[in-house]
């Protein structure tokens, strides 16, 4: 074990598997010799060669229909977007060919896709956004949010195991801010468990990737026993483990950073009350970001964001519900 | 004026032996020229029974761009044909029982009924199934090019696409990439005139599109799309300087779209006189002739041909017919797949 930041975990993975698999390698902007934008691959390029991390030009659609057609051919391309924003530019490649190549045409696609996402610094709206809802609703894809260095590392390489396009959403505020104990040794974390990353009694939240720190933050400031239910993969997601948490506190608040409408919590909250209806003592809650496009201003940023007092509040309301 | 190249007409048979076909290769182009007509006629009757749901699309016009295009491909390169490509599906070796089942949604189509038309591949002969949206799959085919450059393979991926994709984002992208990286791609373009209703001065404002090429770094050749020979002395070329290390190369075929864009679409807004014009160069019947004059084809031969593809045709839609609907229970398989889906020929 060694203590590294959530930025060191996610590199650590990628290299335990290029190190691993010759098949695996790395296309986007400015991956090669700068490293990343973020320093993901910082020194990957030395070590394993320009045609396995390769620089591509500034072409989301080539980037992501090239992993498509390298995939198919057998190799296992690990594509960088530089924000998740920018992945709008490759929507038809992932939506129209990644997703449904499988199914349609008996042909796998087993690319991973990193998307660093998430607001928190003033990216404003071009480099702040959470789109996992926006591709968990597509057949055929995969989507991981991590919030903990194990679980990007961990998650990183079942990504890369994956016969499937997974999406790797990696929180930008947690890059740097976040550090942990990371196995140095080779792990997968299965895609499709969640992990319980509070225990408690009174009150559950189910949240993923930054809002799991912002839970825990919320938490602090009740006075109630709460339980923490960090999905880490949005599709497929851990129903079990959310219906298990909901039986056991009877009541629940449902968290992203991601906006409300049509934001992955409603299918979350859909289920619960088709399956978990008898159980509830209290409707169930969501905190989100508003249905408004990610602001710039620090101010307006923090008005849009979900915060630990605003969660703390609609706790409340449920616990003395 | 035009900067790519212009590609000279198909010359004698002394010619063509040169560029690699004996007289039995030639005669099997030919025989796949006609059986690329004849699964679309009879995919027309068909359509016109009501057994095929949905629309349906031929390639009439573009036998001779497929066929001389997929018969310069090598049995490890790979490509991604598009829906006036049928050709190319038949030259690979694509069975034609199994496309009848697919026009019908059937069990035993490529796709299973999971999708239709010529929205198909059999990914054992080389070939990835094209997407409706048009040239999505040529960054995909550079991606493949890709792999096997990172994997000093030698071998070429070949990437179709129409002069109305050839106004979309991904063939710039596709092309500038494979520019930027040398890779060995050959992207086709079929240039049949009309992208739907939208006549070419609508879709683009060079002389030719092969031109473009030369703003990717790479040669562009515009060839006559009705001259099998030409068609594929020129892909040969392409692929074989591809599969050296040359790079791409962007081969214009020109032809006309001799139907409507689906079979719901007369055409009406295509001039009567450019169909009696193109008519009269017929990729067919241009190859028959040339075949009977340099390479001696006999009526025997002809005979014996127009037998052994009425034949495989017939034979074909009873044993298409014979196919199972698709079975709705199998609905979700296969939405997402398991590492044993892996243990394919294209991801060995």
């Amino acid at each position: 074990m060694s203590e590294k930041t959530y930025l060191q975990a996610i590199s650590d993975g990628l290299r335990t598997e290029m190190r691993r698999d010759h098949r695996v390698f790395v296309l986007g902007e400015d991956v090669g010799v700068y490293g990343g934008a973020f320093k993901v691959t910082l020194g990957f390029q030395e070590e394993f060669g320009s045609w396995r991390v390769i620089d591509a030009p500034l072409s989301e659609t080539a980037i992501v229909a090239g992993a498509t057609g390298a995939a198919m051919m057998g190799l296992r391309p690990v594509a960088e977007m530089q924000f998740a924003d920018f992945v709008s530019c490759a929507w038809d490649h992932l939506v129209t060919v990644a997703a449904k190549q499988r199914w349609r045409a008996g042909t796998p696609v087993p690319i991973v896709l990193r998307l660093p996402s998430g607001g928190g610094f003033s990216g404003g709206p071009f480099h702040s956004q959470n789109p996992e809802s926006s591709f968990a609703h597509i057949p055929g894809l995969k989507c991981v949010c991590p919030a903990t260095p194990e679980d990007a590392k961990g998650l990183m390489i079942s990504a890369i195991e994956d016969p499937n396009p997974v999406l790797f959403f990696e929180h930008k505020h947690l890059y740097r801010r976040i550090k942990g104990e990371v196995p140095d040794e080779r792990y997968t974390t299965p895609i499709g468990k969640a992990r319980i990353h509070a225990e408690g009694d009174d009150v559950s939240v189910i949240t993923w990737g930054a809002m799991v720190y912002t839970a825990e933050e919320a938490a602090k400031m009740v006075d109630a026993s709460v339980e923490i239910v960090d999905l880490r993969t949005v599709m497929p997601w851990d129903k079990q483990a959310v219906l298990d948490s909901v039986r056991k506190t009877s009541k629940v608040l449902v968290l992203h950073e991601d906006t409300r409408t049509g934001g992955f919590g409603g299918e979350i909250a859909a289920t619960i009350a088709e399956e978990a209806f008898e159980d509830l003592d209290a409707p169930v809650k969501r905190v989100t970001a508003p249905d408004s496009p990610v602001p710039f201003s620090p101010v307006l940023e923090k008005a849009f964001i979900p915060q630990a007092d605003g969660v703390a509040k609609a706790l409340k309301e449920l616990i003395s519900y | 004026m035009a900067i790519a190249r212009v590609a000279e007409p198909s010359g004698s048979l002394q010619e063509v032996k040169e560029w690699g076909l004996d007289r039995e290769d030639l005669l099997q182009m030919y025989r796949n020229m006609l059986v690329t007509r004849g699964v679309e006629e009879r995919g027309h009757i068909l359509y016109r029974q009501g057994k095929i749901p949905g629309s349906f699309y031929t390639g009439r016009g573009n036998e001779a761009s497929a066929v001389g295009v997929a018969t310069a491909m090598g049995s490890d390169d790979v490509g991604t044909p598009l829906h006036r490509d049928m050709g190319v599906h038949i030259t690979r070796g694509v069975e034609p029982w199994r496309i009848f089942a697919q026009y019908m949604g059937r069990a035993d189509g490529p796709t299973h009924g999971r999708d239709g038309n010529v929205h198909m591949a059999d990914a054992r002969l080389g070939l990835l199934a094209m997407v409706s949206h048009l040239p999505a799959m040529l960054p995909v085919a550079v991606g493949c090019a890709l792999a096997f450059r990172i994997r000093d393979e030698q071998r070429v991926a070949v990437a179709w696409y129409g002069e109305g994709a050839s106004a979309r984002g991904d063939a710039h992208e596709g092309m500038n990439f494979a520019g930027v990286r040398r890779l060995p791609v050959v992207f086709i373009c079929d240039n049949n005139q009309w992208a739907y209703s939208t006549p070419t001065h609508l879709e683009y404002a060079v002389e030719h599109l092969a031109d473009r090429a030369n703003a990717y770094g790479f040669d562009g050749v515009v060839v006559d799309g009705t001259d099998v020979l030409a068609v594929y002395r020129e892909a040969k070329r392409a692929i074989d300087k591809a599969r050296s290390g040359g790079g791409p190369t962007l081969i214009e075929c020109q032809t006309l779209r001799m139907e409507g864009h689906a079979v719901h679409d007369d055409a009406f807004y295509v001039p009567k006189e450019l169909f009696e014009r193109w008519a009269e160069r017929d990729p067919i019947e241009r190859f028959r002739t040339w075949l009977r004059s340099n390479a001696g084809l006999s009526d025997d031969e002809e005979d014996q041909t127009g037998a052994y593809v009425k034949k495989l045709l017939n034979d074909a839609l009873q044993k298409a017919e014979e196919s199972p609907q698709p079975d709705p229970a199998t609905l979700l398989d296969g939405v997402y797949a398991t590492p044993e889906d892996l243990d394919t020929p294209h991801h060995k």
